[in-house]
């Protein structure tokens, strides 16, 4: 198993480097690089791909930020293996389906990843736990120019960083933030910030990424364009609309708690009932049912250190993770035994939500 | 209106419902969750790109047109599989049927973000090293042995440079 040191591994993620808050679960941005004068890796022949492969993992291994880090060839990686590191946003499903020649270089903490021979010859990534946006660029602007020293980017001055696709061009840069939703969701009011967000050139997507659902109200919201402007002012532009759906976000709780607290209250409470008493759960309904205990914590009915437990069951409670727990590949009925096992032992301590008088306090 | 409930591709039950308006017409894709990824597909955007480039009018050229990048060979109906393009030079060779759509779809369409001043510098002294090469060869042959001592000292201090400059 290639991975196993990574799954043991104190993560980012799954045991915030950052102290978790609420709303934003964790932030992300990417590079989109090219090495000159090599094909972009979906027009380039299997050599020419292999070539770049060991071309890279071989700079990159020696750079002192990433001596540590684990360098794996894909083709290496059993399929389970593959959909672990999907759930753990450390590589792409693209990436996994890709033919030979690609592969990732991944720091122990996986708080920076680079997959080669994706779309692009590197995708460098750095996610922080929470709404870190400054660490994640100072990380990221480190490394890339690091690696800038040793490898030729393919770059024209016009135009910035050259990418396979022409909607990466520029500063090849796709910046994120995972938000937890659930006040937007149950007023009904995604629909409407979608098409707002939209509008401001940002991208409204699920947990993992391009054409997935919003299970457990968490959205990942990003900038389309990266032509033009500076990546500051990019993330800039970002932040300022995350700011404004946080708060969005904070007023529709509020309305939640003053019109039907005792529907909320419900909810939350059949949910803790469930994942403590469940014998049976499919990962889309555990997902919904952690995201109701995320809610608890942040409504102070749930003690604060639940927040990163929670955290990391997202992550642990994904098919792969199940699967890799288990060590081995386990039918789906099995899977969803399984996961309902690990809730009731992550959740036999809660003594139940706490409730002060008739209501929630904010 | 109801969604449709099949996947275009597949028959399957459908869970992806793209809509694209360009030009004020909509276009609208229904997908099960496995056939784009099968296809190879992931991002709507670069599901769109291909055809969006091939639809009449959008690009001055014929889906039979004979330009084709001098740096991998990848033409313009290439991007109709890929929706992508073949290497970094395919930028200069289709750059004139570029420019519209960039302006579609970014910001401005002058980079304004970081530049790898190393890599280019690197670059360009590789460019130069090249070119004083050439000139060192020609001035040995012409037995230009002043000249030819001038282009050596001259690349020799080039050459200590990109040693030093690649490094962090």
């Amino acid at each position: 198993m290639h991975i196993l040191p990574l799954i043991e591994a104190k993560s980012e993620l799954t045991d915030g480097g950052l102290p978790p808050e609420p709303i934003v679960l964790s932030t992300r941005i990417r590079l989109a690089r090219n090495i000159s004068p090599f094909s972009f890796p979906g027009w380039a022949s299997e050599e020419v791909r292999e070539e770049v492969l060991d071309k890279c993992i071989q700079t990159l291994s020696a750079l002192g930020t990433l001596s540590s880090a684990v360098a794996l060839r894909m083709d290496a990686l059993s399929a389970l293996e593959k959909q672990v590191l999907v759930e753990r946003h450390l590589v792409s499903r693209e990436l996994t389906e890709s033919t030979g020649g690609s592969g990732v270089i991944i720091t122990p903490d996986q708080h920076l990843s680079i997959m080669v021979n994706e779309e692009d010859h590197l995708r460098l990534q750095a996610v922080r736990s929470g709404f870190n946006f400054k660490t994640a660029w100072s990380d990221i602007n480190t490394l890339d120019t690091v690696i800038e020293g040793e490898l030729d980017y393919a770059f024209s001055s016009d135009l910035g960083y050259l990418t396979a696709c022409p909607t990466n061009l520029g500063t090849g840069m796709r910046a994120s933030a995972m938000l937890h939703l659930p006040g937007l969701v149950i007023q009904e009011h995604m629909e409407k910030v979608i098409r707002m967000v939209n509008q401001l050139g940002m991208a409204v997507r699920g947990l993992f990424g391009e054409g997935s659902e919003a299970t457990g109200s968490i959205f990942q919201i990003s900038n389309q364009q990266t032509l033009g402007e500076t990546e500051e002012s990019i993330i800039k532009r970002l932040v300022n609309i995350l700011e404004a759906i946080v708060e969005q976000e904070q007023n529709a709780r509020q309305m939640v708690l003053e019109t039907k607290a005792a529907k909320l209250l419900d909810k939350m409470g059949r949910a803790l009932g469930i994942l403590q008493n469940g014998h049976l759960l499919s990962s889309e309904e555990a997902m919904n049912l952690l995201s109701l205990m995320r809610l608890a914590v942040d409504l102070g009915l749930l003690d604060e250190p639940y927040r990163a437990h929670i955290d990391r069951l997202f992550i642990e409670t994904q098919p792969g993770h199940i699967q890799f727990t288990a060590r081995g590949e386990i039918e789906p009925g099995q899977r969803d035994e399984q996961r309902a096992r690990r809730m009731r032992e992550e959740f036999r301590r809660v003594d139940g939500l706490r409730i002060s008088g008739g209501g929630a306090g904010a | 209106m109801a969604k449709p409930e099949q996947c275009g591709n597949c028959k399957k039950p459908a869970t992806i419902h793209l809509t694209q308006i360009v030009n004020n017409q909509v276009h609208k894709v229904d997908l099960c969750e496995d056939c784009p990824f099968k296809k190879g597909v992931t991002d709507p955007e670069g599901f769109s790109l291909g055809e969006f480039l091939l639809k009449p009018g959008v690009l001055p050229i014929g889906a039979g047109e004979a330009v084709t990048c001098p740096g991998c060979g990848f033409a313009p109906i290439d991007f109709k599989k890929h929706g992508r393009f073949g290497c970094p030079q395919c930028y200069e060779t289709f750059k004139g049927m570029l420019k519209p759509m960039l302006a579609n779809m970014h910001k401005d369409v002058i980079h304004r973000g970081k530049v790898p001043d190393r890599a280019l510098t690197r670059v360009s002294i590789r460019r130069k090293l090249e070119e004083l090469e050439e000139g060192l060869q020609a001035a040995i042959e012409e037995e230009a042995y002043e000249e030819a001592a001038r282009l050596r000292d001259e690349i020799r201090i080039l050459r200590s440079s990109l040693a030093d400059a690649p490094k962090a």
